[in-house]
């Protein structure tokens, strides 16, 4: 049987790929950043995951405005990269697992979660980046990957408890696949920034603190939100931070807390990493 | 017909992208879109007027457009990450764009942000439990 062996989570900033692919994660403004994913980079390569379920949004590369599916799960054997309108050289293409992204679909929506079946998809920043500050840049990457997209910028979004909920009937998912495949989730995103508008730069380290103790010890907690509020603390991309609670939802109730790292500013965001194992 | 009203209307300094932007900003939402591709950029820089009208961009829109006024182009409805699309390889940064925004310099915009982190050390210190180099 697959089973979901942990969580993390990951900031998806752009800056944090060109910082990569500049090789400047050891100056002065990233090193501290950087250095605070090691123990999560140490913890994926002794647990050795078969599978990561990365859930990200697409900002603007594979879909566009006039068809925006709230979630949407790639269903294909590759997925690639490709340019964000910045010339970026795109890094390699993601090996998928069809057949296990189909099983993940039909139960999902057996389970009442109406997603979008993508049998093409391409991958962002929103995708790439927490994979490789969570495992370096590599031709062939270490880890076959299955997107899952969530709508946080273009409103109306989900709430951060159909989040959670979304979390809970993946975990089902995963644990009726026969195959036995160890499976991570990362939730990506967050945490408070703010882009736009004259309160643009508007970064809440409290909020952003008790985002990451509650995420990890009491995820009702952020489900009580709604999106006004969560804008109205976190910013209006900081509502990205729901899609953590996709990745928890996932989880035991009680988790191991394996590693809290927070930075702040990475570009105008407050950025978090949070590795959650679950018990036996 | 009306626009229905939302809790997040009177957020102070915030526009919320949602259907009321996404739908008078369509066609901009699209040019910018477009530029994902470098076949597209080229002919946009070509003759920007005709790409406008390639695309349905018209009246106000089109001249933000032609006169690459990121600013103006956000408070008509452009979504931040599609601008992105066009702003950033003309050299002008998101905290270029939410310097403007608060009328201040963009050094000044990032030195507010460097400040966030001043206490860092010691408000995680007070948490608990959190990496700390």
């Amino acid at each position: 049987m697959a089973r979901i062996i942990g969580g993390v989570t990951s900031s998806h900033i752009p800056a944090v790929g060109n910082a990569i692919a500049n090789n400047q994660t050891q100056e002065p403004y990233w090193k501290r950043f950087f250095d605070g994913y090691k123990p999560a980079q140490a913890w994926l390569s002794e647990k050795k995951p078969d599978v990561a379920i990365v859930v990200y949004n697409d900002h603007g590369l594979n879909f566009f405005l006039d068809k925006v599916p709230t979630f949407a799960l790639g269903c294909a054997d590759t997925y690639h990269n490709d340019d964000e309108g910045w010339a970026l050289k795109p890094v390699a293409p993601f090996k998928g697992d069809a057949q296990f992204s189909w099983h993940i679909a039909e139960s999902l929506i057996q389970q009442e979660f109406d997603i979008c079946t993508c049998q093409e998809m391409k991958v962002d920043h929103g995708f790439v980046n927490p994979i490789r500050a969570l495992y370096g840049t590599h031709e062939v990457w270490p880890v076959t990957t299955i997107p899952l997209a969530v709508n946080t910028v273009q409103h109306p979004v989900p709430s951060a408890l159909r989040c959670y909920k979304l979390g809970q009937a993946l975990r089902q998912a995963v644990e009726s696949y026969p195959e036995d495949l160890r499976v991570v989730v990362f939730g990506t995103g967050g945490l408070s920034h703010q882009l736009q508008g004259e309160r643009a730069g508007l970064i809440d380290v409290e909020f952003d603190l008790d985002c990451m103790e509650k995420i990890a010890n009491d995820p009702q907690w952020m489900t009580r939100f709604s999106n006004s509020e969560i804008m109205r603390r976190a910013g209006t991309e900081g509502i990205e931070t729901i899609m953590w609670l996709v990745m928890r939802g996932a989880l035991q109730s009680n988790v191991k807390v394996v590693h809290k790292h927070y930075h702040v500013p990475i570009s105008n965001t407050g950025a978090g990493v949070l590795v959650l194992e679950n018990y036996g | 017909m009306t626009w229905t009203k939302h809790d997040y209307d009177n957020i102070p300094g915030t526009y919320v992208f949602d259907g009321k932007h996404a739908h008078g900003a369509y066609p901009l939402n699209k040019l910018l879109f477009s530029l994902n591709d470098a076949g597209n950029r080229d002919r946009f820089e070509r003759d920007p007027a005709a790409y406008c009208d390639a695309y349905g961009v018209s009246g106000n829109y089109k001249e933000l457009v032609l006169e690459k006024d990121f600013l103006g182009m956000l408070r008509a409805g452009a979504n931040i990450y599609y601008l992105a699309k066009m702003a950033i390889p003309r050299g002008t940064s998101v905290q270029d764009a939410g310097a403007k925004f608060q009328g201040i310099t963009t050094r000044d915009f990032q030195a507010k942000l460097l400040a966030k982190g001043d206490d860092l050390t010691q408000r995680l210190a007070r948490r608990g439990g959190f990496w700390n180099g």
